[in-house]
C-alpha cells in the first residue's frame, strides 16, 4: 500500500477542502492513522473505498475511544528578575487539552489484499448529543459497530439508517464505556415511602441525580 | 465488480405483503435450542415467510472490554477464553499477537508451532461441533451432534492434559506459551489427528449426499460476494462466497506460510456451501496438524525478555487479527503505559457476521431462519461480550 503521505495527499486533491492529518503511533506497531475532518469525511472515505489503487472495500472494526480533558504539566526555564537582577527561572506551566470522543475505524481491502489503514474521527467534545458522520452508508459492517459505539460511547452517528441501543437496554442512561462513568450501586433498588429508605434513596442516587429521576422521588416526602 | 461498492451499503429491501392479511410478529428467542445461546430475533412474519427480522442482542452482555481496561494485560488473557467459549486457543492467540504487537516482543519457534496445533485443533473442534448443531437444528435430532461431540471430546481432553481445563485454556502468554507440550502428549495428539478422517469420511457419507440436507440448505440464504465483502463479514462465511481471503494465507501470522495448504472456496453462499466449508476446512486443518507435527522443532516455549508480571508497553496503539474459526478475530489495544490497556477492544467476527442476518433471511420460511442462523456460527459469549 502507499504510504500515508501519499494517501492523504491524493484524498485532499480528490476531496477539495477536505482536512486531513496524519497522528502519528509511537509504538512499535507501525500503525498511524488518518484524521479526518467531519465535515468531509463521508466523501473522503467514499474516495478511500473507491479508489482503483487503494480499493479498501472492507471496514473490519470500528471502534470509539474516550480521551478525558487533561492537563500536562511542563517545566519551562523563563528569565526572571529576582531581586532585582535577571536569572533563569524554572517555572511548572500547566497546558490544558480538552477532551473529546473518538471513532477508530481499520480499513482493509480484499481485492488488493493490503491494510489496515486507520483513520480517526473525532467530536469537539465530550458533551451529550456529540455527533459525527457515519459510515454505514458506505460500509454495511459498520451498521453494528455504530449502534455499540453509540450504546457505550454516546457518539451519535449522522446518516445512521437505525441508531439504537444495541448492547444495553433501551431504557438505560448513561455511557458505561465512558472513561468517567459511575455504575448505579444497584440496578434494581426501589425506593419505598419509609424514613430510613428514603435517605438510603437520596444517598443511592446522589451520584448521578439528573440522570434517573430519583430526585422527583424523595421531593415528594 | 463494476458496481461501486458503497452502493450496496443500503439496508435489505422491504418487502411488502403478498397476503391482505396483518403481519404476524413473532419473538424467536432468547431461550431456544437452535439460537445457540440467549439470542433474540423480532420477525415479521407474511404467512410463513419472513418480511422484517431484527435481531436483538445483550442477554450476556458484561462489558468485557470495560472490565478488560481496569486489569492488567496478563489478566485479560484467561477472560478472553469466555469470549467465544468453543476456541479458548485461539482467542488466547488473538489476543496474545496484538500485545506482541503493541509491544514488539518476538516468539520462540517452538511456541509458535505448539500455537498452530492448537489452534488448528481448535478449528476441527468447533467446525466439527457446528455441523452437529445445525443438523439438530435441521431436524436430524441427537446422533451427528453426538458423533462430532465424540470427536470433540478426544481434543478436549488433548486441551485439559496440556493446559489443566477443557474449555477455558488460558494458554498462551505475551512472548510464548505457558506449558511445553511433552513427548508422550505429541503421540497422544498425533494419533487423534490420524483417527479423525475417519469421522469426517463417516459423517459427509451422512451428509453431503442427504437428499433431506440438500433440500433444507440449497439455494437458502444466498448471499453476494459483493455485499460480503461490504458488510465485513469473514471467515467461512465469505469463502463461501467464493472470495478467496484467508487471513493465514494473506497475513501469514505466526509460522502459517511454511505450511502447504489450500483455501477452499464456495460458489453460491447458500447454507450448503457455508457447510461444506467447514467441512473441507477440517481436511486443510489435518493436513497443517501433520506438516507442524512433523517440522516442530526443539526449544524454548518463551521468549526470556517478556516480563508478565508489572508488564509495561510502550505508549502507541495496534490492531492484531488472526484467522479463527469464525472468522477474523481482532484485538484493538490502546496503551499509555501504564499497566492496564487505555482501550482493549475486541472484534468480534460471528457479532458482524450477524448484520447480514436480516438481508439473508428475507423471503425464506421461519423454519429456513434456524438453518440460516446457524450456518453463520455465533456463539453469544463473543457476540454480546
Amino acid at each position: 500500500m502507499e504510504s500515508l503521505e501519499q494517501v492523504k495527499a491524493r484524498a485532499e486533491l480528490a476531496v477539495p477542502g477536505a482536512r486531513i492529518d496524519i497522528v502519528p503511533n509511537s509504538g512499535p506497531s507501525q500503525q498511524a492513522s488518518l484524521l479526518l475532518d467531519n465535515e468531509h469525511a463521508t466523501a473522503v472515505v467514499r474516495f478511500l473505498c473507491d479508489d482503483p489503487a487503494l480499493r479498501l472495500d472492507s471496514c473490519s472494526n470500528a471502534t470509539g475511544v474516550d480521551w478525558l480533558d487533561r492537563t500536562v504539566k511542563k517545566k519551562v526555564k523563563v528569565k526572571k528578575l529576582v531581586d532585582g537582577v535577571e536569572k533563569e527561572v524554572e517555572e511548572t506551566q500547566e497546558e490544558f487539552f480538552p477532551g473529546y470522543l473518538e471513532a477508530v475505524y481499520h480499513l482493509y481491502s480484499i481485492a488488493h489484499k493490503h491494510g489496515p489503514l486507520v483513520i480517526r474521527l473525532r467530536t469537539p467534545d465530550r458533551a451529550e448529543g456529540a455527533r459525527l458522520p457515519s459510515l454505514t452508508p458506505i460500509y454495511r459492517s459498520a451498521e453494528f459497530q455504530e449502534r455499540e459505539i453509540f450504546d457505550l460511547y454516546g457518539i451519535r452517528f449522522d446518516g445512521h439508517p437505525d441508531l439504537r441501543r444495541i448492547l444495553m437496554w433501551d431504557e438505560f442512561v448513561d455511557y458505561p464505556m465512558r472513561k468517567d462513568y459511575r455504575e448505579p450501586d444497584d440496578y434494581e433498588y426501589e425506593p419505598t415511602p419509609h424514613d430510613d429508605i428514603l435517605e438510603k434513596a437520596k444517598e443511592h442516587h446522589s451520584a448521578r441525580p439528573q440522570l434517573d429521576g430519583a430526585e422527583n422521588i424523595t421531593a415528594q416526602q | 465488480m463494476t458496481t461501486a461498492s458503497h452502493e450496496l451499503a443500503q439496508s435489505p429491501p422491504r418487502m411488502t405483503s403478498r397476503l391482505d392479511g396483518e403481519l404476524l410478529e413473532v419473538s424467536m428467542g432468547p431461550q431456544h435450542p437452535s439460537t445457540h445461546g440467549v439470542f433474540r430475533m423480532n420477525v415479521a412474519l407474511d404467512g410463513e415467510i419472513v418480511v422484517k427480522l431484527k435481531p436483538v442482542f445483550g442477554y450476556l452482555h458484561r462489558n468485557h472490554e470495560k472490565i478488560g481496561e481496569s486489569t492488567s494485560y496478563l489478566g485479560s488473557m484467561p477472560y478472553t477464553d469466555r469470549l467465544d467459549y468453543f476456541c479458548s486457543m485461539t482467542n488466547n492467540w488473538a489476543y496474545a499477537l496484538s500485545v506482541e504487537k503493541l509491544a514488539d516482543i518476538e516468539v520462540p519457534e517452538r511456541a509458535e508451532y505448539l500455537r498452530v496445533i492448537l489452534a488448528e485443533l481448535t478449528r476441527l473442534q468447533n467446525h466439527a461441533s457446528l455441523l452437529g448443531f445445525l443438523l439438530s437444528d435441521m431436524g436430524a435430532w441427537g446422533t451427528p451432534l453426538m458423533y462430532a461431540f465424540r470427536e470433540r471430546e478426544k481434543i478436549l481432553d488433548l486441551f485439559e492434559s496440556l493446559s489443566g481445563s477443557r474449555m477455558m485454556c488460558d494458554y498462551m502468554r505475551f512472548g510464548g506459551c505457558r506449558v511445553d507440550a511433552g513427548p508422550d502428549w505429541m503421540e497422544r495428539a498425533k494419533k487423534v489427528v490420524d483417527a479423525f478422517p475417519r469421522f469426517l469420511d463417516e459423517f459427509e457419507k451422512l451428509i453431503v449426499s442427504n437428499e433431506i440436507l440438500i433440500v433444507r440448505t440449497q439455494e437458502v440464504g444466498k448471499m453476494s460476494a459483493e455485499l460480503a465483502i461490504n458488510a465485513g463479514i469473514t471467515g467461512p462465511m465469505l469463502r463461501a462466497c467464493g472470495v478467496n481471503y484467508d487471513l493465514r494465507k494473506v497475513d501469514g501470522y505466526g509460522v502459517y506460510p511454511r505450511f502447504k495448504f489450500r483455501v477452499p472456496l464456495g460458489d453460491h453462499g447458500d447454507c450448503y456451501d457455508r457447510l461444506m466449508m467447514r467441512a473441507l476446512e477440517m481436511r486443510e486443518s489435518i493436513g497443517i496438524l501433520k506438516q507442524a507435527f512433523e517440522q516442530l522443532p526443539a526449544g524454548p516455549i518463551m521468549n526470556p525478555k517478556v516480563k508478565l508480571r508489572a508488564f509495561r508497553p510502550p505508549v502507541g496503539e495496534a490492531y492484531g487479527r488472526i484467522e479463527g474459526p469464525k472468522g477474523e478475530l481482532g484485538f484493538y489495544l490502546i496503551s499509555d503505559g501504564s499497566p492496564n490497556p487505555y482501550r482493549y477492544r475486541v472484534r468480534p467476527p460471528s457479532f458482524i457476521n450477524l448484520t447480514v442476518l436480516e438481508d439473508l433471511c428475507l423471503g425464506h420460511t421461519v423454519a429456513d431462519v434456524m438453518v440460516i442462523l446457524g450456518s453463520i456460527d455465533i456463539v453469544m459469549g463473543e457476540v454480546d461480550r
